[in-house]
């Protein structure tokens, strides 16, 4: 009946063109360095390697290939699809071993090759595929599909199988995002194993059993995950596809770059692949420092916004109520002129530019420099008063991702990170899974508070009183994690406060002085929590008020800066955008530049922002789309954004990257940058730039931060995942560059993949000696002349504040000499400490008071225009505590009028045990509902009524602003 | 339907503290569960999720494993006809047909009266007895279509209920009450169903008494009075003694002491490992 069918193992036709290499990083699968070492023989060579090390990861480092699909280097071996079995000789006779599972031992005899390891392959595979529907054809993973690929390398050729396949109901949405093929599935669990052991939400698991298993969500409760777009990446069939890309383009039509995501200020490094001139795909690159392969899905399908129909795609200028297109010079002359004019009365004081974090580092360099030197303003502020103090945020000694997930204990006092930094979030995650000591310090639970070891709530503008009581020892828990905490550290700092704003309903400056607090603790460093994109990168740029390029201050480098930009600069530190916003009600802002600004939906206090613009009376807005604000403006100028041209970012760690471009932009939108030049040479400066490379060439020569970080250093390969300023700061520059395809697939081979593992260690040095931590040899930094390294001795180090407040340490050494002269010294870590800890908070008045954080699905202005993304934020509400609900009689689910000085909002009741008595929480940025309407960013908090809507209004829940 | 009720949540509870982890207790919560709805409804899975700190997708993923979980509501007598070697040799086939006619439904049919869900099963350690069928795990053998049409209308008016409690019910499950009940399909002979025991649900751990064959060999014909099976929720020991010798589900052939009594002890005979009937 059954026709058999005779096997003979085809010649392989195929050998991987790449190495693989995974010998870097800490995630599971890499044994505790104990020193100790293992000899075995692989394949006929004796080879060591360190005791624990898998059998896979020993033959990866040796440059011999093992077939696999359920190992992925970054999640714990399952040993469950058997394809990396290999013959083993041991002391009890050959066997075969899942490689994946095993580790090497001592006197293992090892062979992938031999006749046994063969067998064993042709059998899994033939298995594999006794089920397999071979839609190749028309599937998306045909031509990156690690079961085509090893099938061909290492299958039988042909099956025995002639019966009838399982058949299921082809794609159906485990997510609106993710769409699962059960038929293609080989249930290698490393979608399931993703879900549970690296993002924590286990909202997909294998059901049934025997061949009717399956991936399966529960019936009412779909894979709505942040990270749900991962397991598309690393299935390696095509049973896990996305929406964004479903049938848009097969493998070998696509084009890729190497860029970094600007989505939030992780900075994840990413493959950005585009076909036909419009991106279709972002793939996370396992950056050892940064993202470890992971993005998160706001990363990973924002792109679509890029390819919108709605962008911006010629410049515009106000007729009337009408905006009307017009031709870039005529543009270019009335923002000119008009801004020229405004600066001409009252010497700058009266213009100012807010924003500037979508722009990459050249671009906010540029337009630092214009606005300092051609508009003479200092009124130049890239956040939205949804920060902190510039000089918070870059004086106190900083940490990197990795120093932040091996330190004993993490503080955080920002925004829900899960919510906020994604990838930072699974870092965290990792880093407590593995023992740390999470703190958390917020006005409501968050993402974290699960894996917290203490969470302490606090309410709105008492952050730093909770902060001295915690130092005071008030909190014996916590003083306990503290005290354990300088014993575990290894070398890095004991303790890392992530920092940035929990609530927009508080002011920066009641965190800010709460960090203060923090910075006395011993061997304490800071990772900056502000979450907008480049953020970083434009304060390092100086898109500050105060703040010149380098982390340089206004008085500090003012010399410096009028010597080498050839100008006077402004005599007075300058507003930030609260205060621009607050000067243009009054009607003393003659000329606002908004650079990629929406105030009007960003800024805390919507009342604030709706008054200052329109009050000023000449609006430019450089911008991607026509936002809110942009409506308001009188010239509109079209920029384009990433993916669209080149530059490079700066993430929350100070980590510099490069990003690449892959498509043109829509119609004539310009960088930002050239906008910059062209405004700059209207106004009489010529800045003599006339690319990417002049303007990064001055950076380098001038900022005492970016001395010595060349776009080569930045090209090369210990620099391509980011160089963190100033060099030294973060450690020595890893070769970390995970090359494993069957990890990732869908990642083109680019040059890095082709790197023999010889080369790519040097002779067996893992570092690059130029870039140790020590910062005497970092003399010789490539890239960098002999004159650069004295600024690594500038690089805050993780010294107690007290000691470098009193006296003129490191801090202030002599920067580095450049031909000119001395660069200036960059901002030191502001004075701190318990001692100047004098509480400006109001007493706790026993008040409603408003808290309001952000979630990662919201109306910002990318997600809108993401198909994919648009409807999956929340249905806005009020969370209240049980106690409050109690108290005031309101129902759960029924609507409640919340109300402030500045607005109400009628929002349906959500009870939240989670939150501190007396607080009621609306997020912020919410389509239909933003808490920006009830922010009053004039005060240190912002008190709320409540009160119960008449039934009969009920139905009309939305805003309504003052 | 429902999630746990207050009582059953706080034998979920006790359960729970039993464990050094607490999705240990998954299954035994289950049990509860089925037991309180007759199979396992979304709300009280969430809810079993919730108390064990698992997502839904977990509790949901672990219970469609077994398939004596349903995660769909089933009727008050599942209805397991086994369709394997012995049975099929002895009719089966023509036995399920029968039944599929008789009920209006397929396989993992339930009919509109919520009363029966229909199964085809693998072997059912019934096989002296082919072509047999389980009811809510208690067995019924030598069946015919007649004899199938007898038992559902048993069922039906109730004259079983003693014997065969709704679906899911937690009980120690008495497998051979059905046999009794039905007095005729143990010795393969006719005559109406008699209850041959009450306290079927009993729950004493000892073992029943057994009497070995007369020639201490292969039992004559189908299993003598002597077989007794017995399963619990918690231990589901299975010995079938065949004239002083058994065969218990390890595959260790043991001898009887020499009054016959099974020699494991009563402990062994409840605590030896054996998940027969549970999958
Ligand atoms: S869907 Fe993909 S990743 Fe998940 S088990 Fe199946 S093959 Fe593996
Ligand atoms: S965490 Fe931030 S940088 Fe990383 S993928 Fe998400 S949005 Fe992009
Ligand atoms: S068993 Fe080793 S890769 Fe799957
Ligand atoms: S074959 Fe039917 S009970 Fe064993």
């Amino acid at each position: 009946m059954t026709q058999r069918v005779e096997l003979t193992r085809k010649d392989r036709p195929y050998t991987p063109p790449y190495v693989t290499q995974s010998a870097v990083g800490t995630s599971p699968p890499n044994p505790p360095a104990t020193g100790e070492t293992v000899t075995f023989t692989l394949d006929g060579q004796e080879r060591t390697a360190a005791k624990g090390t898998l059998i896979i990861t020993a033959a990866d480092e040796a440059g011999v290939y093992i077939p696999r699909f359920c190992y992925h280097p970054r999640m714990k071996p399952v040993g469950m699809c058997r394809m990396c079995l290999v013959e083993v000789t041991g002391p009890r006779g050959a066997t075969l071993m899942p490689a994946c599972y095993n580790p090497v031992a001592d006197g293992m005899v090892i062979s992938t090759t031999s006749e046994m390891t063969k067998k064993a392959q042709d059998g899994v595979l033939e298995f594999l595929l006794v089920n397999h529907p071979l839609d190749c054809p028309v599937c998306d993973k045909g031509g990156e599909c690690p079961l085509q690929d090893q099938t061909l390398a290492y299958g039988p050729g042909e099956s025995r199988f002639v019966e009838e396949k399982r058949h299921w109901d082809k794609p159906i949405p485990l997510s609106t995002l993710v769409y699962l093929d059960r038929e293609r599935c080989i249930q290698c669990g490393r979608c399931v194993r993703f879900a549970d052991e690296v993002a924590g939400d286990p909202l997909i698991d294998f059901a049934e059993r025997g061949d009717t298993t399956e991936v399966a969500t529960f019936p009412t409760e779909p894979y709505a995950d942040y990270f749900s777009g991962n397991v598309v990446q690393i299935c390696p069939v095509g049973a896990l596809t996305a929406k964004p890309y479903r049938f848009r383009a097969r493998p070998w039509d696509l084009e890729q770059v190497e860029s970094t995501c600007t989505s939030c200020s992780v900075g994840c490094r990413v493959a950005a692949q585009a076909s036909s001139d419009e991106l279709t795909r972002y793939i996370g690159v396992d950056a050892d420092p940064v993202n470890w392969g992971w993005l998160c899905d706001k990363g990973r399908f924002d792109f679509q916004a890029v390819n919108s129909p709605e962008r911006l795609r010629a410049p515009m200028i106000r007729q009337g109520d009408e905006l009307v297109e017009v031709s870039w010079p005529e543009a270019l002359a009335a923002a000119a002129d008009g801004l020229a004019a405004a600066a001409r009365i009252g010497d700058g004081d009266q213009v100012a530019v807010i924003g500037g974090s979508r722009l990459p580092n050249e671009d906010a360099y540029a337009w630092a420099k214009l606005a300092r030197l051609a508009l003479r303003t200092d009124h130049v502020d890239a956040q939205l008063g949804d920060g902190l103090p510039a000089e918070t945020v870059l004086g106190l000694p900083k940490a990197t991702i990795d120093q932040a997930a091996a330190a004993p204990v993490v503080i955080t006092l920002c925004g829900d990170i899960k919510e906020e930094l994604p990838v930072l979030y699974l870092r965290l995650r990792d880093a407590a899974q593995k023992g740390q000591a999470i703190i958390e310090l917020s006005p409501s639970n968050t993402g974290m508070t699960r894996y917290s070891a203490a969470s302490l709530r606090y309410r709105p503008g008492q952050a730093a009183a909770l902060v001295r009581s915690v130092l005071a020892g008030e909190v014996p828990e916590v003083s306990a994690l503290l005290d354990a905490a300088a014993g575990k550290a290894a070398g890095g700092p004991a303790v890392v406060v992530v920092l940035g704003r929990p609530s927009l309903a508080e002011t920066g400056e009641s965190v800010a002085e709460a960090a203060r607090a923090l910075a006395g603790l011993e061997g304490v460093a800071f990772l900056s929590g502000l979450r907008r994109s480049n953020v970083h990168g434009a304060l390092d740029m100086g898109l500050a008020p105060g703040v010149l390029p380098g982390r340089v201050g206004l008085d500090q480098g003012r010399e410096w800066y009028s010597q080498h930009w050839g100008g006077e600069l402004p005599a007075a530190k300058g507003l930030d955008t609260a205060g621009i916003l607050e000067a243009a009600t009054h009607g003393r802002i003659g000329g606002l530049v908004l650079l990629g600004a929406d105030p009007l939906t960003d800024f805390p206090d919507g009342g604030a922002a709706l008054r200052g613009i329109a009050q000023a009376r000449f609006v430019v807005a450089v911008d991607t789309f026509l936002t809110d604000s942009v409506r308001k403006a009188d010239v509109v100028l079209p920029a384009a954004t990433y993916a669209e041209r080149r530059g490079t970012f700066t993430n929350l760690e100070g980590r510099v990257s490069r990003l690449g471009q892959i498509v043109t932009s829509p119609g004539s939108a310009w960088p930002d940058w050239m906008i910059a030049v062209e405004l700059a040479a209207r106004m009489g400066h010529d800045f003599g730039w006339s690319s990417l490379e002049d303007i990064w060439a001055e950076i380098e020569a001038v900022s005492p931060l970016h001395a010595g970080v060349s776009y080569d250093l930045l090209s090369s390969r210990e620099g391509r995942d980011g160089v963190p300023v100033p060099l030294g700061a973060g450690g020595a520059l890893r070769i970390a560059r995970r090359l494993d395809p069957m990890a990732d697939p869908g990642i083109q081979s680019t040059e890095a993949h082709l790197i023999s593992p010889t080369e790519f260690f040097g002779a067996g040095a893992g570092r690059l000696s130029a870039f140790s931590d020590a910062p005497a040899e970092a003399a010789t930094g490539p890239g960098g002349d002999e004159a650069e390294p004295a600024s690594a001795a500038n690089a805050p180090t993780p010294e107690t504040p007290a000691e470098s407040a009193s006296e003129s340490g490191p801090d202030t050494a002599p920067p580095a000499e450049s031909p000119d002269g001395p660069r200036p010294a960059m901002l030191a870590a502001p004075a701190a400490g318990p001692a100047t800890a004098s509480s400006s908070a109001p007493a706790d008045t026993g008040e409603l008071l408003l808290v309001s954080g952000r979630t990662l699905w919201d109306g910002g202005t990318a997600l809108a225009h993401s198909p994919s993304l648009a409807g999956l934020h929340p249905a806005p509400t009020a969370r209240i505590h049980p106690d409050d609900v109690a108290r005031l009689e309101l129902t759960a689910g029924a609507a409640v009028r919340v109300s402030t000085a500045r607005g109400s909002l009628d929002l349906p009741v959500t009870v939240d045990p989670s939150l501190a008595p007396g607080t009621v929480a609306v997020t912020f940025n919410l389509p239909g509902a933003s808490a920006a309407s009830l922010i009053d960013s004039r005060s240190e908090c912002t008190a709320v009524t409540l009160s119960v809507v008449p039934a009969r209004s009920v139905d009309s829940v939305g805003g309504s602003g003052e | 339907m429902a999630r746990l009720t207050p009582a059953n949540e706080e034998r979920a509870r006790q359960l729970i503290a039993l464990y050094p982890h607490h999705r240990s207790a998954l299954i035994p919560i289950l049990h509860i569960l089925q037991g309180q709805d007759g199979y396992l409804s979304e709300d009280g899975m969430h809810h079993v999720g919730e108390l064990l700190g698992l997502t839904a997708a977990e509790v949901r993923g672990t219970a469609t494993f077994y398939d004596m979980f349903h995660v769909e509501p089933v009727g008050k007598y599942v209805v397991a006809v086994c369709t394997n070697i012995a049975c099929m040799l002895q009719g089966a086939y023509e036995l399920l047909e029968a039944a599929e006619d008789q009920l209006g439904i397929a396989p993992g049919g339930t009919t509109p009266d919520g009363m029966f869900t229909l199964e085809d099963a693998e072997c059912l350690a019934l096989c002296g007895n082919a072509p047999c069928a389980t009811v809510n795990w208690r067995f019924f053998g030598d069946l015919d279509p007649e004899r199938f049409a007898q038992l559902t209308e048993d069922l039906r008016a109730g004259r079983l209920d003693a014997e065969v409690p709704p679906h899911g019910v937690l009980s120690r499950v008495d497998r051979n009450v059905g046999l009794r009940a039905a007095g005729q399909s143990v010795h393969g002979a006719g005559g109406p169903p008699v209850p041959a025991r009450s306290g079927q649900n009993s729950a004493s751990p000892e073992p029943l008494a057994v009497e070995p064959d007369a020639d201490g060999g292969q039992p004559a014909g189908p299993h003598d009075a002597g077989v007794e099976l017995r399963t619990t929720l918690s231990t589901t020991a299975v010995i079938a003694h065949e004239g002083g010798r058994g065969l218990d589900r390890t595959g260790t052939r043991t001898t009887a002491a020499p009054d016959g009594r099974n020699p494991q002890g009563s402990a062994d005979s409840q605590g030896s490992t054996d998940s027969q009937g549970q999958e």
